[in-house]
């Protein structure tokens, strides 16, 4: 009996038993289709979207720079390039203190004084996350180095890039300008210009001179690459690429020999000097002096250079020719007199008798002439070849401000050339408006007087100068004054010219124009005012020497040069153009405080006409010449 | 030829052919994926397959153990864990902040591991022995032998390994016919009890449970394991993206990959139907298991059969819900794939008893 009990209570606990674990199963079923309902969300239901998040998780875009267009002269030299060099490079920011890190550096590498210095000023001027050169140009041997013991410089990197050197260095700095590294204020002008995009692997951009004015051909359209990441951000591989269309080579209208012999003319005096082709607006030559080496500007400039620069009292980084103003002096009187003829005022038998000064009526003011005593009977044409004042003097009064204003205004000065590249300024051609405006007086009669010597208000650029006197070389035709001459595709060989552009064509009398060009040859032979500067020359040589006075003398004082100090002497101006019957060069100098033109500044001039026309490199002795006095007559 | 196939035959008289079949085709997955997971990485992948060997010659002496031998053993290997597991606590070595493991001079040993045996083999036996006149006071005791290594591995703290004891030991009393009432009470009890355990977590503990509800709140810290892991598994799509074409497991987005997080290897490179194939594989396991438990003679081979099974089960859902986001991150390997050599002997122990419950002389209980 109580065995049965015992078999049916056992069997009745089996049967409980298998009750539960039919529920297990249930159970077990049920989780796992569970598990299935979230595969199925997952990986059906939603998969496109965790396929987006995967793709993006490993895929990431990086630029691809271009590499930035050459810059050649007009003969295929080179003046700006690339190379690629290994630089070491962190991000400040990112490290717990990069002072350290740098000593540390130090132990491994050499790092100068100056690495350190320009570090500090890249920091000062650069974005919080951006990877900054502590040096650059690394050698093999730095490299290697720097690999066996990268392990203890944690978010420091070797990286090649691309860098731009400028092998002529000082030659021509102010118009192949330079790059530097993006600043604010560039990246804020790239996103205004909707750029930013194509820069945003690029770490220089054109600063000044054509690197700046011509940025876009140069810098060319970045490339893409799709590259696939790990997680802490390491490239794997590259899944796609869209190359990078480089940027396109710059040839300049320069000649780098002209502008080296130019430069070299110089000495160590400081000035300008522009040579323009007066058939198409070619700048042959575009002078500043002072200069500066522009490779010093590209991996970011160091305070003691950019403090001997920047204060420096000769003021190297001052464009002169294209933002200096100077006031013309005598190089204006060759559009007076084509003024006064043109507007028949004066006329080829007209003369005067130079008693060494002009007075206008019922005023006891004199206004002298450089020559005390004065020239005699003077005519239009020995007005130029001597340069007589007392007649401009009296031309201007005759001709009044409107007619000085409207009339040499057509030559461009007091206007921008508009020159392709940047910072330039306009002068100042004065007229009733601009002084009205400008000092709220009228213009008096007195005023004028002193405008027919290229003093007064007046204030003209080299540039402008150059520009002037290149449309009376090539009677009448304004060509925008240029230096690109053409872009060339890197890549295809495909070249786009820059057409000259003629700005206007002035309708000048021809006899009056010859009457006047047939002067400028006699300045530059004896008994002109650049005799010196012209003896010998294998060509016909046209010329306009100019002083323009730095100090105002007053009335009665007699003006000492030697007691005043350098920098209060006049500074010394030519212009020129050759062969005077069918130019092929027009030209201005500029030689500030140099004193006379004919003796300072027509050296300089005939130095590159000799270059420019004849292939003639400059003798020693002639250099000599430019420091010594020359016998014959001063301006 | 006869004979060495007499011997084969001879020496495997206790292996469950059907079994073995479903867990070494398991372990193949496993190999491969690992084989994946770690790159190529021959080393890895001939280490874990030495652990599977090692593992089966386990099971295989686990299988020829008669039952009554087990038995006998129950309490004797319960109690020596127990004590191991006070030693851990006094004299437990530290490892990434946890105290789980024993230096007994020759080597270190992980004394919870042995529970997860243990425990089921203890209740098991206890039920067992009051198999005819079991009270309410039974189950008391049962839970007591159950919450003793509890409470202590939870302290050490290993939520994963604390987990997987309770239910196994919630199995057994479960299937010993604990009353729903009673269940109910305790789950009543349970929900009630949660502040207090909540009070209780550690700090990184609560973190990984708060980030189940949003993973994306610590996207980089505590949630990165859960993102990375739906991303690999979503994005695998229908059939995934092919064997060692994961993206998110070959760029090292995802973390733990050859251990605990190995599934999401698998399911982005073999996608849905993949992941539906590992179930059904599982589940044959499993449901052998189960036929083994139907057919257990006495109380405590059902009980510690169904209690292995269901555990086994318990490891795979908790491990592919943590990695799926819908159960919090706790260190719960998946059985037979995850890389690791004490979770693969421990689970091949108790299919070594499974066998042997099942190929053994029947003991008939009269």
């Amino acid at each position: 009996m109580n065995r049965t009990i015992e078999i049916r209570n056992h069997i009745r606990e089996l049967q409980h038993f298998q009750n539960r674990l039919t529920i297990s199963a249930g159970f077990v079923l049920f989780l796992f289709l569970l598990l299935f309902a979230r595969f199925f969300y997952l990986q059906v239901l939603e998969s496109k979207r965790y396929h987006t998040l995967a793709e993006a998780n490993r895929i990431s875009i990086s630029p691809v720079v271009p590499n930035r267009g050459l810059i050649l002269d007009r003969n295929g030299d080179v003046l700006a390039q690339n190379y690629s060099a290994y630089t070491l490079e962190f991000v400040p920011n990112k490290l717990p203190d990069f002072e350290a890190t740098i000593n540390e550096l130090a132990t491994v590498i050499e790092i100068a004084e100056i690495d350190r210095r320009r570090f500090k000023k890249l920091m000062e001027e650069s974005n919080k996350f951006e990877s900054l050169p502590i040096k650059t140009r690394l050698s093999d041997e730095e490299v290697a180095r720097f690999a066996a013991n990268s392990y203890r410089f944690p978010g420091v990197e070797i990286k090649a890039r691309l860098f731009r050197q400028y092998p002529k260095g000082k030659s021509a700095s102010h118009v192949i300008g330079y790059i530097s590294r993006i600043n604010n204020k560039d990246v804020a002008q790239l996103e205004a210009s909707k750029d930013s995009a194509n820069y945003k692997g690029t770490n220089h951009i054109g600063k000044i001179g054509v690197e700046q004015s011509y940025e876009k051909e140069l810098h060319g359209i970045a490339g893409f690459e799709e590259v696939e990441t790990d997680s802490a951000g390491r490239k794997i591989r590259v899944l796609s690429r869209k190359p990078p269309v480089s940027g396109n080579d710059l040839i300049l209208t320069l000649d780098s020999k002209l502008q080296e012999i130019a430069e070299k003319a110089f000495g160590d005096r400081r000035g300008a000097l522009v040579a323009i082709d007066p058939n198409n607006g070619d700048v042959l030559a575009f002078v500043s002096k002072p200069g500066f080496d522009s490779n010093l500007f590209v991996n970011g400039i160091d305070f003691e250079n950019w403090d001997r620069l920047n204060n420096s009292i000769d003021r190297p980084l001052n464009n002169r020719a294209l933002r200096g103003v100077y006031p013309p002096g005598s190089t204006f009187k060759p559009f007076m007199a084509l003024a006064g003829l043109e507007l028949n005022l004066r006329t080829p038998k007209y003369t005067i008798s130079d008693p060494g000064y002009f007075r206008l009526p019922g005023s006891r003011r004199q206004y002298r002439d450089w020559k005390a005593g004065g020239h005699g009977r003077v005519n239009i044409h020995k007005s130029l070849v001597v340069s007589c004042d007392t007649y401009y003097y009296e031309l201007a009064d005759d001709l009044g401000i409107d007619n000085i204003f409207k009339f040499i205004g057509q030559f461009g000065l007091g206007k921008k050339t508009g020159i392709d590249i940047q910072g330039e300024v306009s002068g100042l051609l004065p007229s009733r408006e601009w002084k009205m405006r400008r000092h709220k007086q009228k213009w008096w009669p007195g005023d004028t007087i002193s405008i027919g010597i290229g003093q007064g208000y007046n204030l003209a650029t080299p540039l402008q100068l150059a520009f002037a006197t290149s449309i009376i070389a090539n009677k009448g035709t304004a060509f925008r004054p240029h230096l690109v001459k053409r872009i060339q595709n890197s890549k295809t060989g495909e070249i786009f010219e820059r057409a000259p552009k003629v700005l206007y064509e002035l309708n000048l009398n021809p006899d009056n124009l010859q009457l006047v060009r047939n002067a400028l040859v006699d300045v530059t032979r004896p008994g002109g005012t650049a005799a010196a500067a012209g003896a010998g020359a294998e060509y016909t040589f046209a010329g306009k020497t100019g002083t323009s006075q730095v100090v105002g003398m007053k009335q009665g004082e007699k003006y000492d040069e030697k007691a005043v100090k350098e920098r209060h002497h006049d500074h010394a101006l030519f212009i020129a153009y050759a062969p005077a019957e069918n130019p092929s060069i027009a030209l201005s100098v500029l030689v500030e405080n140099g004193g006379h033109g004919g003796s300072a500044a027509a050296p300089i001039a005939r130095q590159v006409m000799d270059y420019a026309l004849l292939g003639k490199l400059p003798v020693h002795k002639e250099e000599k010449s430019i420091d010594g006095n020359i016998e014959g007559v001063h301006d | 030829m006869t004979r060495s196939l007499r011997l084969w035959h001879y020496l495997t008289r206790y292996i469950d052919n059907f079994l073995l079949f479903g867990i070494l085709l398991i372990m193949a997955v496993g190999l491969a994926t690992l084989y994946s997971a770690t790159g190529g990485n021959l080393t890895r992948v001939t280490n874990q397959a030495v652990n599977m060997v090692a593992a089966l010659v386990i099971m295989w002496l686990v299988a020829n153990i008669p039952l009554q031998h087990m038995m006998r053993l129950a309490l004797p290997i319960y109690l020596v864990g127990l004590i191991l597991l006070i030693c851990v606590a006094l004299f437990g070595e530290i490892n990434n902040g946890a105290r789980r493991w024993l230096n007994i001079g020759i080597t270190r040993i992980q004394p919870s591991e042995l529970m997860k045996i243990a425990v089921p083999l203890m209740m098991a036996w206890y039920f067992d022995k009051h198999e005819a006149t079991l009270r309410v006071r039974d189950y008391i005791v049962a839970t007591i032998i159950l919450l003793l290594p509890a409470v202590l591995i939870v302290r050490q703290p290993d939520l994963g390994t604390t987990l997987l004891i309770i239910s196994s030991g919630f199995y057994a009393l479960f299937l010993a016919g604990l009353s729903w009432r009673i269940m109910i009470g305790l789950a009543i009890a349970g929900v009630g009890s949660l502040p207090l355990l909540w009070s209780m977590m550690h700090g990184y503990q609560k973190k990984r449970v708060m980030t189940l509800f949003d993973p994306t709140q610590d996207a980089l810290g505590a949630g990165y394991h859960t993102i990375q892991s739906t991303i690999a598994i979503g994005s695998g799509g229908i059939t995934g993206k092919g064997w060692q074409n994961g993206t998110q497991t070959h760029l090292d987005f995802l973390p733990e990959k050859s251990t605990d997080f190995i599934f999401a290897v698998f399911s982005e490179e073999f996608g849905i139907v993949g992941n539906s194939l590992l179930l059904l594989l599982y589940l044959v396991v499993i449901g052998r298991g189960l036929v083994i438990t139907v057919n257990a003679s006495t109380q405590f081979t059902r009980l510690i059969a169904g209690s292995i099974t269901l555990t086994f089960f318990t490891y795979i859902f908790v491990n592919i819900g943590m990695v799926v986001g819908i159960l919090p991150v706790v260190g719960v390997p998946l059985p037979l794939i995850s890389y690791g050599g004490t979770s693969m002997v421990t689970m091949l122990l108790g299919f070594g008893i499974l066998m042997s419950i099942h190929l053994h002389p029947k003991l008939v209980k009269t």
